[in-house]
């Protein structure tokens, strides 16, 4: 395959035109889908996509062609398009293209993969996700339960006119579980196996979710939260485990830092943002406990690598530090329009779209001490885990969560569960009612896999990693008693 | 690509192995999408992209895979190979699937719809002229979309549209906007500049001070464009067979007949009126309608292929999710809206919607876009933006007072995998009361 990608290169170099400034970005994906639902294996699927993104700066303008035909007549095609809109673009623009970034970073990047996918068959998976099922099935309320592996290998060749390239290697084995129990009108779904905390790596995520030692649980919970009682509809102190946090930080911090949010590109469908340039350096979004990172470096975590998709050096920065706001989410053209600092995170969900602001790893930096810790705090409260459901508005201010589980704390102990567990707030609101963070030994990598936004739509994985956090007075909810 | 595809598909049939059934299938499209913000061009490219989809069947065991082709016959028949071989492979290490149903009954057809659009950079730069002065933010996405599929048996289907979609909004200041779409196969540019000439309108309203509300329940008309947020919604889980059968669905106390809609609410997968392809990847023809729900009761439940074997029932759709959804409408002329709703809400849009709690089939999410107070049968304010947290057997139950006598052909402006053939067809409603909970 790097064969064919280096002479895909070679003759895209002789095809490219005098121009300001090119990129090539080859990406090369491969996955493979294998699930066993109610003891039955689902079709497997093995799927493979190539293609390049061609982008073009002339002048005051910049285009881009994309197309799954690397044929020297298909690049050439692709060239001609990008041209074409680079044109229109120096007379139409929003800005100047020699805003865009230029990049001549030589970088390499791969995942650790202690075991690949390719070390064990087809069949040996399928038998290992055969026997999560049989670990699942405990009950007749279980009316559908499921195991699976996912796996994605990305691989990306950023080529550009300055010298520049950027190969980079990313491999996932995503596995999970999930169980559904109903009893009469009642349904409810619990998922597990690192169904919630996906990470870079190989089958040795496997054995680090302990995907067959959860199935019990897994199913045992869904059971169990038939039977509890409704979450509470009251205020009070609500503690948060990292599963859930992972969608509190993605929604209400890594969204509204966006800068093409706040620069109005989003408008249309993502939707803007409650932060203006004016707020970076000196507005409190939350309490002083909270510090939060753009963080390529975590070993493993979803959005760990070497350079966004424009080649830009990609490293750490606090975005949030003791409760200040400090810098936005925003490649280098968003930061020239916004005239504000920003992270390397221009990227783009595969060959056919262009880059844009996206969230990278998003982190809540660890405070002190256990869960135990947190709890013991809470005179009257409920803990949530696992997010089902999400929604806020389009300035990124009101928003509701819901969650698969919940439990009542009372006087400083974790009481019985309860079900249907949900709260809402308003952002900087409910950042600043954070009274304690737990210490990093409680601190977990989770990721989400969906994120959507960009017109065309665009969907991307983003990493969160978190530990438990305990916040003060609470508006929560449950479901129809 | 159709001859080629075809071609293809035959040189792939005559290599397999004697009980071997091979369907393949075919989706693509060659787009152009400009992005827009500030009535100027914020991103312009086009994408050309080609996928073939194989399913390898040997007797009751199966594998699916897919790879992207470049258009050129001998490079493309050499990949579609690998990709057959690689499948061959893993076929040995599957077990026999009890589930696997495909269409034995060899069926042809094609379809072509819609004209030439014009060129992508002509209706752009007349758009931004015609917008002169507004701060317009969206995109235009245009281009042919195409889909085929031939199996072994003998099925050979294509269907290949040429459409545009227009997916635009018009900005006062932070999220005080107004939002519109003019999609289709027939290019008008004069529905943009009556549609670009109405918005100047409503955004001279929406200059007006915004009215903040209070949590509670409010009397209120929701137009089509935010009924449909709550039908994408219902869309996801709601009416698939396997949904119904292992007790998913948001409907369950519908379809067991312990909760009801008003007998003015009905529900139909509309593949006849709609714009996707009139197959299935297993060689099913969809039927013309499927009335999924029937003056407020239960109707039949969507079943693909893999459902129908599994629970014994004929497949009448591609997927578990409506494509071309309908609900019909009622008799509320249009132009009487306002005096019928009197005083309360007109909610344009709807965002972001999600469940609270699917047993209730209670959903929430945020209005957004041209969303008003009115008093006396007119509007007097904008408001803004609020949560809703409301189950779907109020809204479309007893709180439901009518739904529009007009419908609005909404088409999909979604692009995440290539761009969207799915469409709605949808009136308002008129609701005594919708809770809004922050």
């Amino acid at each position: 395959m790097k064969e064919r990608l280096s002479d895909c290169v070679d003759r895209f170099r002789a095809l490219a035109p005098a121009c300001d400034y090119w990129t090539l970005r080859l990406v090369a994906e491969e996955s493979e889908h294998l699930e066993v639902r109610q003891g039955v294996a689902e079709p497997s699927l093995f799927d493979t996509s190539l293609g390049v993104m061609v982008t073009l700066v002339k002048g005051r303008g910049i285009g881009y062609g994309a197309t799954s035909d690397l044929s020297t007549a298909g690049l050439r095609a692709a060239l001609e398009r990008a041209g074409e809109w680079a044109l229109l673009h120096a007379r139409l623009g929003l800005f100047d293209a020699q805003l865009c970034p230029r990049s001549s970073l030589r970088a390499e990047y791969r995942s650790r993969v202690q075991e690949p996918w390719a070390c064990r068959s087809v069949a040996d998976k399928l038998e290992l996700l055969r026997m999560a099922n049989q670990a699942m099935a405990i009950d007749a309320r279980i009316r559908d339960w499921a195991a699976w592996l996912e796996y994605r290998r990305l691989f990306q060749w950023l080529e550009t006119s300055d010298g520049g390239r950027v190969t980079q290697t990313l491999e996932f084995v995503h596995p999970g579980l999930s169980a559904v129990a109903n009893s009469g009108g009642q349904t409810q779904r619990r998922r597990g196996g690192g169904s919630s905390s996906a990470q870079q790596g190989g089958l040795e995520r496997i054995e680090a979710v302990r995907l067959l030692e959860d199935a019990p649980r897994v199913a045992e919970e869904a059971i169990a939260l038939l039977e509890a009682p409704e979450c509470p509809q009251t205020n009070c102190d609500l503690v948060l485990m990292p599963s859930q946090l992972a969608l509190q930080i993605h929604e209400s911090i890594g969204h509204p830092l966006e800068l093409d949010r706040i620069l109005g590109d989003e408008r249309n469908y993502a939707g803007t943002s409650f932060v203006t340039p004016g707020m970076f350096g000196r507005y409190p979004y939350g309490s002083e406990l909270l510090n939060v990172t753009f963080d390529p470096t975590l070993p493993g975590e979803l959005v760990s690598l070497a350079a966004d998709d424009e080649g830009n050096p990609a490293r750490r920065q606090y975005l949030i530090r003791r409760g200040i706001l400090e810098r936005p989410l925003g490649g280098p053209l968003s930061q020239s329009r916004a005239g504000l600092p920003g992270s390397a995170c221009s990227r783009a969900s595969g060959w056919d779209r262009p880059p844009i602001d996206r969230m990278g790893n998003i982190n809540l930096e660890p405070g002190e001490g256990s869960l135990a810790d947190l709890v013991a705090r809470v005179e009257r409260g409920v803990l949530m885990d696992t997010n089902r459901s999400w929604s806020i508005d389009d300035s990124r201010n009101k928003f509701q969560f819901g969650c698969e589980l919940g439990r009542l704390i009372e006087e400083g102990e974790l009481k019985g569960l309860v079900r249907n567990p949900g709260y809402r707030g308003i952002s900087t609101d409910f950042w600043r009612r954070l009274d304690a963070v737990g210490g990093p030994e409680s601190q977990e990598v989770h990721g989400v896999r969906n994120c959507g936004k960009g017109e065309p739509n665009q969907s991307v994985y983003v990493g969160h990693a978190a530990p438990p956090c305990l916040f003060r007075q609470v508006a929560v909810f449950g479901g129809a008693a | 690509m159709q001859e080629a595809f075809f071609a293809l598909a035959d040189r792939l049939r005559s290599g397999i192995a004697g009980q071997e059934v091979l369907f393949c299938s075919l989706g693509g499209e060659v787009s152009e999408f400009v992005r827009l913000n500030r009535n100027r061009i914020r991103q312009a490219g086009q994408v050309r992209t080609v996928r073939l989809g194989l399913n390898l069947i040997h007797g009751a065991r199966q594998v699916e895979g897919s790879c992207n082709l470049s258009g050129e016959p001998r490079s493309d028949l050499e990949q579609a190979r690998w990709l057959l071989g690689r499948l061959r492979e893993r076929l040995a290490h599957v077990p026999e699937d009890p589930f696997l149903n495909y269409s034995t009954d060899p069926s042809e057809g094609q379809r072509q719809m819609g004209d030439p659009c014009p060129p992508a950079e002509e209706a752009v730069a007349e758009l931004i002229a015609a917008a002169r002065g507004m701060d317009l933010v969206g995109i235009w996405a245009s281009g042919e979309m195409f889909e085929g599929l031939a199996s072994s048996i003998g099925h050979r289907h294509w269907h290949r549209s040429l459409s545009f979609n227009l997916d635009w909004s018009c900005f006062l200041e932070a999220d005080k906007g107004v939002k519109a779409g003019c999609a289709g196969l027939h290019w008008d540019a004069t529905r943009v500049h009556r549609r670009l000439r109405v918005m100047r309108e409503e955004l001279r309203v929406m200059a007006g001070s915004a009215r903040t509300i209070a949590p509670g329940r409010y009397r209120a008309y929701l137009a089509p464009a935010a009924v449909q947020e709550l039908m994408d919604l219902l869309a996801d889980g709601g009416f698939d067979l396997r949904s119904h059968r292992t007790c998913q669905t948001p409907l369950l106390g519908l379809a067991r007949g312990e909760r009801e809609l008003d007998a003015g609410v009905s529900i139909c997968e509309e593949h006849g009126r709609g714009l996707t392809a009139d197959f299935t990847a297993q060689g099913f023809l969809k039927p013309a309608s499927v009335v999924l729900v029937e003056k407020g009761r239960y109707g039949r439940c969507l079943v693909d292929a893999r459902d129908g074997k599994e629970y014994g029932e004929a497949v009448n759709a591609a997927t578990d999710a409506p494509e071309s959804l309908g609900l019909d409408p009622g008799d509320i002329p249009l132009a009487e809206v306002l005096r019928r709703l009197d005083r309360g809400l007109y909610i344009g849009n709807l965002w972001y919607g999600n469940w609270s709690d699917s047993n209730d089939c209670r959903l929430t999410g945020m209005t957004r876009f041209g969303t008003y107070w009115v008093e006396n049968g007119e509007i007097v304010s904008p408001v803004n933006v609020m949560r809703f947290d409301d189950s779907l057997y109020h809204l479309l139950g007893d709180r439901l007072e009518g739904l529009t006598r007009e419908r609005e052909l909404i088409l999909s402006a979604d692009t995440y995998e290539g761009r969207s053939t799915e469409s709605s067809l949808l009136p308002g409603l008129l609701v005594s009361g919708i809770e809004l909970a922050l």
